[in-house]
């Protein structure tokens, strides 16, 4: 243990700042939601007000934490601290993420079946007449009102059997995503071996990969909504496919960000040592997660 | 090893700052577990007023004083106010306040995050109670916001209760994570994980709890928003979701919730109980054991809310068992409460009248949880007064009355004087009277058929209600002698000794009294 003394900041503007960004954040968000359907609403301005002052609140708030390291503030408690933190945060996202797969596993397995006739809550639904005819299948295509207040999509986005299987985008983003935290991890060994250049080096690639990964996933959804009619309005499939592949894709997104961050630190200002480096460790572990999430929502999203 | 350069940088010996400057900026755990508290009082003080609107328009039958619409948006806001405005914050203020004098660390581990996760609070509260002025009205579905009320049927002002569902949920998310990290990382050399004072030990699961549950409660309210207004139907069969899925959703969040507002309340009235009986504590570690049961049981009984919603008869059977499988642990719970009491030389001070009154009412609460935990009976139970009477009993002279008794036991030491017992004294037996007025006689009406959420009812009904409300008026108006009590002693009274109570233990009652801005910049030695 060291015997330095845990550094408790002082007094610091960076708090009330931020959760007054989130006011202005949530504030715009929410009118400007609201108005959706009017055209001559102002209140995407506040949103993005909102946004500007969170990231310049968390540019200076990050700059100020990364200047305390510097000049030697930090315990290695502290650090403790933050690997703690960083790992309860991680725990916090799997279960926002559990909530949504926690939704899928329930239509799938339940709902779905049971408006499809299936079981004694099934009969229930059958005696009232209720979307007579409607045939439980997964994914779902054919809505239970059929597609009265719903899109009816023409194709979803399963696995569409060997013969096609190069041409499926999902296949070629799971093999980016898990090169690319093979690559993160090879440029972890590269920082602990003392090798700047090669870290540099691979963790540039993995920033590559996260922009190749979001590229196609950008180029999956607009497949999606161009040619099989699959939208976020086609009933619970398009739902849980484009809230979960959504949210991770917005999570990838960040995690990359974080990763560039680490690279331009490293690039040009000379941040991380071989031993002391949790910055770039903590977005590492971020990566892993957002691949961890990938590959169950690989499986349960997109092949079985 | 550590490359970090060695330099002592100067000890944070000197005072707070001066002005509103240093509750803006502060980084202190005091100063922010005052904001918390004060912060709660406040929410207390306003989810009260609306619980007079509701009593006030319920004490005779008819509609007399508010419109039905308003009414079901008191009822709401009532609920969501007292749950993340009230016990929740002052549950953590008071973790703020008592965890890092109690573990013997300096300040919780991360101080500036601490800072944000209080100042969202009145930003997300702000959001919440502006929307009773927006087009539509506020929110009107009920704390628990079923779809397709929440969603379908809502008014324009959801979109703002979600969003400031989700920062709530961030502030509860960081703040919990500063608790757990504090804990884990903080404690003094020689406070092991079977040393630690058992709010701590109840603070920790909490946390956990919380770190667990919000982010699905975050989860639940993206739903609604996507389905209000994106498209999505999650909540809707006619796309193939379904309703009751935002009710497994929402308890699954909601049941863990409940324990969240309870723990904290066992660790403080265990402390409590043991200082006034002058006796070491019965069966430390099974209360930890019984806490962290109660905690991991409480993943698996979410369905119990939601008996009567068509779910399979082994789904039934199972949250009914699990259900009551949680009453061992609380039993064990209560069963060393009292032996602690037991043969111990007890005095009666405001603080053990609070927790005294926690064990014999909390209890009367949990059996009711029993009964309607046995599915037959609830579904005659089901969203009657008889739930009302229920989860009030947990949580108000449950959790509640836990926080009143840990202000009382504990401001001494926050402030350096005592508080005046003879108005304690006074404000606990009008609270206890006035509760008991209050929600005892909804075990009657609720058992006799009175729906919950309803602004009118039946006549057979008028004489409990209106024994009732008045009971409510009593309990409501203590709490602004509560308000006086506190402020009074805040402002002077006689001085309190370091250790206050003759039988408290503890690294708290080592510190001088008020204890000092900063406590433990170096660890103290703890055998």
């Amino acid at each position: 243990m060291s015997t330095q003394n845990y550094y408790v900041p002082d007094q610091s503007r960076f708090p009330i700042f931020m959760a007054f960004s989130l006011f202005v954040l949530v504030m715009g968000a929410s009118s400007t939601i609201n108005n959706l359907d009017n055209p001559d609403s102002n209140s995407v301005y506040i949103l993005y007000a909102g946004f500007l002052s969170l990231f310049t609140t968390l540019f200076f708030w990050f700059r100020q934490v990364i200047k305390e390291h510097l000049a030697g503030l930090d315990s290695n408690q502290l650090k403790t601290s933050y690997v703690y933190g960083m790992a309860w945060f991680i725990f916090s996202e799997v279960m926002f993420f559990a909530a949504f797969f926690g939704a899928l596993f329930y239509v799938r397995t339940f709902a779905v079946p049971w408006l499809g006739g299936v079981g004694e809550k099934g009969i229930g639904v059958a005696a009232i007449d209720l979307w007579d005819g409607f045939e439980a299948t997964w994914p779902l295509i054919t809505t239970p009102d059929n597609g009265a207040a719903y899109d009816l999509a023409d194709k979803s986005m399963a696995w569409p059997g060997w013969g096609h299987a190069l041409e499926w985008l999902p296949l070629w983003n799971t093999i980016v995503l898990l090169s690319s935290s093979v690559t993160v991890h090879f440029a972890h060994v590269a920082l602990k071996n003392g090798n700047r250049k090669r870290f540099n080096r691979f963790l540039g690639v993995t920033v590559t990969l996260a922009l190749i990964f979001v590229g196609l996933q950008a180029a999956e959804y607009y497949e999606a909504y161009a040619h099989y009619g699959l939208t976020l309005n086609s009933g619970i499939y398009g739902s849980t496919f484009f809230m979960l592949t959504g949210f991770h894709g917005f999570h990838v997104m960040m995690g990359g960000f974080m990763l560039a961050i680490m690279l331009a630190r490293s690039v040009f200002a000379g941040h991380f040592e071989d031993h002391d480096h949790f910055g770039f460790e903590a977005a590492s572990w971020y990566w892993h997660f957002v691949d961890v999430v990938w590959v169950m929502l690989f499986l349960f999203v997109y092949i079985l | 090893m550590s490359a970090v350069i060695e330099n002592h940088h100067d000890d944070h010996h000197h005072g707070p700052a001066k002005g509103l400057q240093r509750w803006l900026y502060t980084t202190n755990h005091k100063d922010i577990g005052t904001l918390y508290l004060w912060f709660s009082f406040a929410m207390f003080l306003i989810g009260g007023a609306m619980a007079m609107v509701i009593r006030a328009e319920l004490f005779q039958p008819g509609m007399q004083i508010v419109e039905p619409e308003f009414y079901n948006q008191m009822i709401t806001l009532h609920g969501l106010i007292m749950i993340f405005g009230g016990v929740m914050p002052a549950f953590v203020g008071l973790a703020n306040w008592l965890v890092p004098m109690m573990i013997g660390a300096p300040d919780m581990a991360l101080p500036r995050m601490n800072n944000l996760s209080f100042w969202i609070l009145p930003f997300a509260f702000f959001i919440l109670l502006s929307s009773l002025f927006m087009e539509g009205g506020a929110p009107n579905f009920g704390w628990t916001f079923y779809a397709p009320l929440s969603t379908t049927y809502a008014p324009p002002s959801v979109t703002f209760f979600i969003f400031s569902v989700h920062i709530m949920g961030a502030s509860s998310i960081m703040g919990s994570i500063n608790v757990v990290v504090t804990i884990m990382n903080m404690r003094a050399p020689g406070v092991g994980l079977m040393k630690m004072p058992l709010f701590v030990w109840s603070w920790l699961i909490t946390a956990y709890l919380l770190i667990a549950v919000m982010p699905v409660l975050a989860g639940a309210v993206t739903m609604m928003l996507m389905d209000i207004h994106f498209g999505t139907s999650f909540f809707n069969a006619a796309g193939g979701g379904d309703p009751v899925l935002f009710q497994h959703i929402f308890w699954f969040f909601g049941h863990p919730e409940v324990y969240i507002m309870i723990l904290p309340a066992f660790g403080i009235v265990s402390h409590i109980i043991e200082t006034f009986s002058r006796k070491q504590l019965f069966g430390y570690s099974s209360m930890v054991w019984a806490m962290l049961s109660i905690a991991i049981l409480s993943f698996v009984v979410w369905a119990h809310h939601m008996f009567t919603v068509g779910m399979p008869l082994a789904a039934e059977l199972f949250f009914m068992w699990a259900t009551m499988l949680i009453a061992v642990p609380t039993g064990v719970k209560v069963f060393n409460w009292i032996a602690t009491m037991f043969r111990g030389s007890i005095t009666f001070e405001t603080p053990m009248l609070f927790a005294c009154a926690f064990v014999v009412l909390f209890t009367i609460g949990g059996f009711s949880g029993l009964m309607l935990a046995i599915v037959p009976a609830d579904f005659q139970y089901h969203d009657t007064y008889f739930v009302v009477a229920h989860f009030h009993y947990v949580l108000v002279p449950g959790a509640i009355f836990s926080i009143m008794a840990a202000v009382y036991y504990w401001i001494p030491k926050w402030c350096g004087n005592m508080y005046d017992e003879r108005l304690g004294k006074l404000h606990f037996w009008l609270s206890f009277i006035g509760v008991n007025v209050t929600f005892f006689p909804q075990h009657f009406i609720g058992l006799a058929g009175m729906p919950r959420r309803y602004p009118d009812y039946a006549l057979q009904f008028a004489d409990w209600n209106m024994v009732s409300t008045v009971g409510a008026f009593l309990f409501g108006v203590s709490q602004l002698l509560f308000l006086f009590i506190v402020v009074k002693t805040v402002m002077g009274g006689k001085k309190a000794t370091d250790q206050v109570w003759e039988g408290a233990r503890g690294l708290e009652w080592t510190v001088a009294s008020p204890a000092p801005y900063h406590t433990f910049t170096t660890p103290p030695k703890v055998d």
